[in-house]
């Protein structure tokens, strides 16, 4: 199985291609991917040479152009496509679909894949993509369980790419407006999800409160590490009970779930995080690519191999299990 | 302008459902969406009634439209989005999922749920035989205004989200049945207590969110008193009303007076704010710094 890397930065993008990424994903520097965080991602110049060095070492580079047009505004979206196929691109990744419309049309040679902000979560919607747009591959998103996930394969020669590892959406991606909602920002128009720029840590008699937009979504002792005040992964109240009302602060962790995928016909395991730091990318790129050439090599699978990075930090297999949701 | 009424988005008794829609054909509205839009689970406990609602609604004058899930997994959804235009009612769209399903030829509605940003998407829709988008609640008024134009191009009539709960998130996740300590698959209709979601308070006791469901709303309601001069002046064509629990009717008419000039911007909001002083409004989305603010006043903190 290939596994998917998450580049924030061209030193990143190096960083996984060195560690065994078989591909990697990264964006422009712009409101068009969905991870528009300063001081990430890579401008036309960048592109070229990442794609540069990832085809030199054999790796393969997906540009995420996954956030949603805005009207009036398209040609910003459309240029970068153009300029992700020349930057010599292996496929771009679209959630919209007068994008993909736009993409199929004027870049018949560019291979298309379906972003997990599309949210085509079973396989009659996944075929039509591919009839109508020619794309080749689907990121699923994350509120499908493994045997749902075989029963789509069994039903379309779309390729399909899962999260196995990093952050964890559980709404279903593309059609969530809770951060727009709370901070005006949003994730389909501006590429960011509970923006740092709305965050606020208020130390009330030794109670650290974590605000998002001005609401109040996490509380903890002075010493605790405090989450990062993430919409969905906050503490509310409601029906005469507070707590993780959505989910836990948890990430997302599949590694033990990878044979399972294969049997159901994943072709691809994709890994979050273009907001990490390099040597993050590099460790866990470095286990992802000892478990799958461990499957391939039909041997056991390493071990515990991201412990280093589970520690203290809380994991789920999300919505792969039945009983999650 | 017309008035929409959406499907109802919330999990009531049957016979509240069955009164509430012939209590519609009263209503001075023009077209009614119907069927269920959020969770595959409790359509049978309504879907019997359907057709004599939507037969009644036509007999009282109103355009009716059938609505498609709004998130399609499981085989039985398909199947369900497959039929529905079988009914032989417009279909309205809230997955893509409907679309390769939808007669070829046949005109169709875009619910607020697909993701309708951009003149791309529209002008594509417009190409399969789309006839009326409801945009998506988050769009601001300018990008409102540039689809209302592209759609006026396109012989697509543009409605935006008028009154009501706003749709924020849906999941694969039922948060009712989490709460409840259960799981989807055994959920025991936990959601039916709640026949406007339950609320969701932050942790200074601040009125957030509420949950119906596997869906996220907010706990404000939208509502688009201040901004219909703008709207119109857009070229919107349509409000639409989500229903709720209580007062629905009064909304509707509220709405049409204020449409038809007979009331002033604000009274509306007036009215609901005297009637309902715990409900809180908003109309952020459209001309605020974020969704859940409110152009008269600041939120209520």
């Amino acid at each position: 199985m290939e596994i998917v890397c998450p580049a924030g930065t061209p030193a990143a993008l190096r960083a996984a291609v060195k560690a065994g990424a078989h591909t990697v994903y990264c964006g422009f520097n712009d409101e068009t991917n969905a991870r528009n965080f300063p001081g990430l991602n890579f401008d036309r110049a960048e592109m070229r040479e990442g794609v540069e060095f990832a085809h030199a070492h054999g790796a393969k580079v997906l540009v995420a152009i996954n956030t949603f047009p805005r009207a009036g505004s398209q040609s910003v979206w459309h240029r970068a496509i153009g300029d992700a196929q020349a930057a010599g691109a292996d496929a771009v990744i679209l959630a919209d679909a007068g994008l993909l419309d736009y993409g199929a049309r004027s870049y018949p040679e560019l291979r298309l894949h379906l972003s997990v902000q599309a949210a085509a979560a079973n396989a009659d919607i996944i075929n039509f993509y591919a009839d109508t747009f020619g794309v080749k591959r689907v990121v699923l998103p994350r509120i499908l369980s493994v045997p749902e996930i075989a029963a789509i394969n069994a039903e379309t020669e779309v390729e399909t790419e899962v999260f196995v590892f990093g952050g964890l959406c559980v709404m279903a991606e593309g059609r969530c407006s809770l951060s727009s909602y709370a901070t005006g920002l949003s994730p389909n128009m501006n590429g960011v999800c509970s923006p740092a720029s709305h965050v606020e840590y208020i130390d009330d008699n030794g109670v650290l409160n974590a605000r998002l937009g001005g609401f109040t979504i996490h509380r903890t002792a002075k010493d605790a590490p405090a989450p990062y005040p993430t919409l969905c992964k906050g503490c509310f109240s409601a029906g005469g009970q507070t707590g993780h009302l959505f989910e836990d602060p948890v990430s997302l962790n599949a590694e033990q779930l990878i044979p399972q995928l294969q049997k159901a016909g994943v072709t691809a395991l994709k890994i979050e995080g273009r907001q990490r730091s390099k040597s993050y990318v590099a460790q866990v790129v470095r286990n992802f690519r000892a478990a799958v050439d461990a499957l391939e090599a039909g041997t056991p699978l390493p071990e515990g191999m991201l412990a280093r990075l589970s520690e203290g930090q809380a994991m789920t297999t999300g919505a792969y299990k039945k009983t999650w949701r | 302008m017309e008035l929409t009424i959406g499907p109802n988005q919330f999990f009531w008794p049957t016979e509240t459902w069955s009164a509430f829609y012939e209590g519609l054909g009263e209503a001075p509205v023009d077209r009614v969406v119907l069927g269920e839009l959020i969770c595959s689970k409790r359509l049978p406990f309504y879907q019997d009634r359907i057709p004599e609602a939507l037969s009644s609604l036509a007999a009282a004058g109103k355009e009716t439209v059938l609505t498609s899930l709004a998130l399609v997994t499981l085989k039985r959804e398909r199947k369900l989005t497959a039929e529905l235009s079988e009914m032989g009612v417009t279909v309205e769209i809230n997955d893509l999922t409907a679309l390769p399903h939808l007669p070829k030829g046949l005109g169709f509605h875009v619910g607020p749920l697909v993701n309708v940003y951009n003149e791309g998407t529209l002008t594509w829709l417009a190409s399969l035989g789309a006839k009326r988008i409801c945009l998506p609640p988050e769009l601001p008024m300018a990008s409102v205004a540039a689809l209302a134009h592209a759609g006026a191009d396109l012989g697509v009539a543009i409605e935006v989200w008028g009154h009501g709960r706003l749709p924020l998130a849906i999941s694969g996740r039922c948060y009712h049945a989490r709460l409840h300590k259960r799981t989807k698959d055994n959920c025991q209709f936990a959601c039916d207590e709640d026949p406007d979601g339950l609320e969701v308070r932050t942790l200074e006791e601040r009125p957030f969110m509420a949950v119906n469901g596997v869906q996220t709303l907010s706990d404000s309601y939208a509502c688009a008193d201040y901004q219909i001069e703008a709207l119109a002046a857009a070229g919107v064509s349509a409000l639409r009303l989500s229903p709720q629990s209580s007062s629905f009717t009064r909304i509707c008419q509220l709405y049409r007076d204020r449409l038809d000039g007979a009331l002033p911007a604000g009274a509306i909001a007036d009215e609901i704010r005297r009637s309902s002083p715990e409900t809180r409004l908003s109309d952020g989305f459209l001309v605020g710094p974020s969704g859940a603010s409110w152009s008269v006043e600041p939120a209520a903190p």
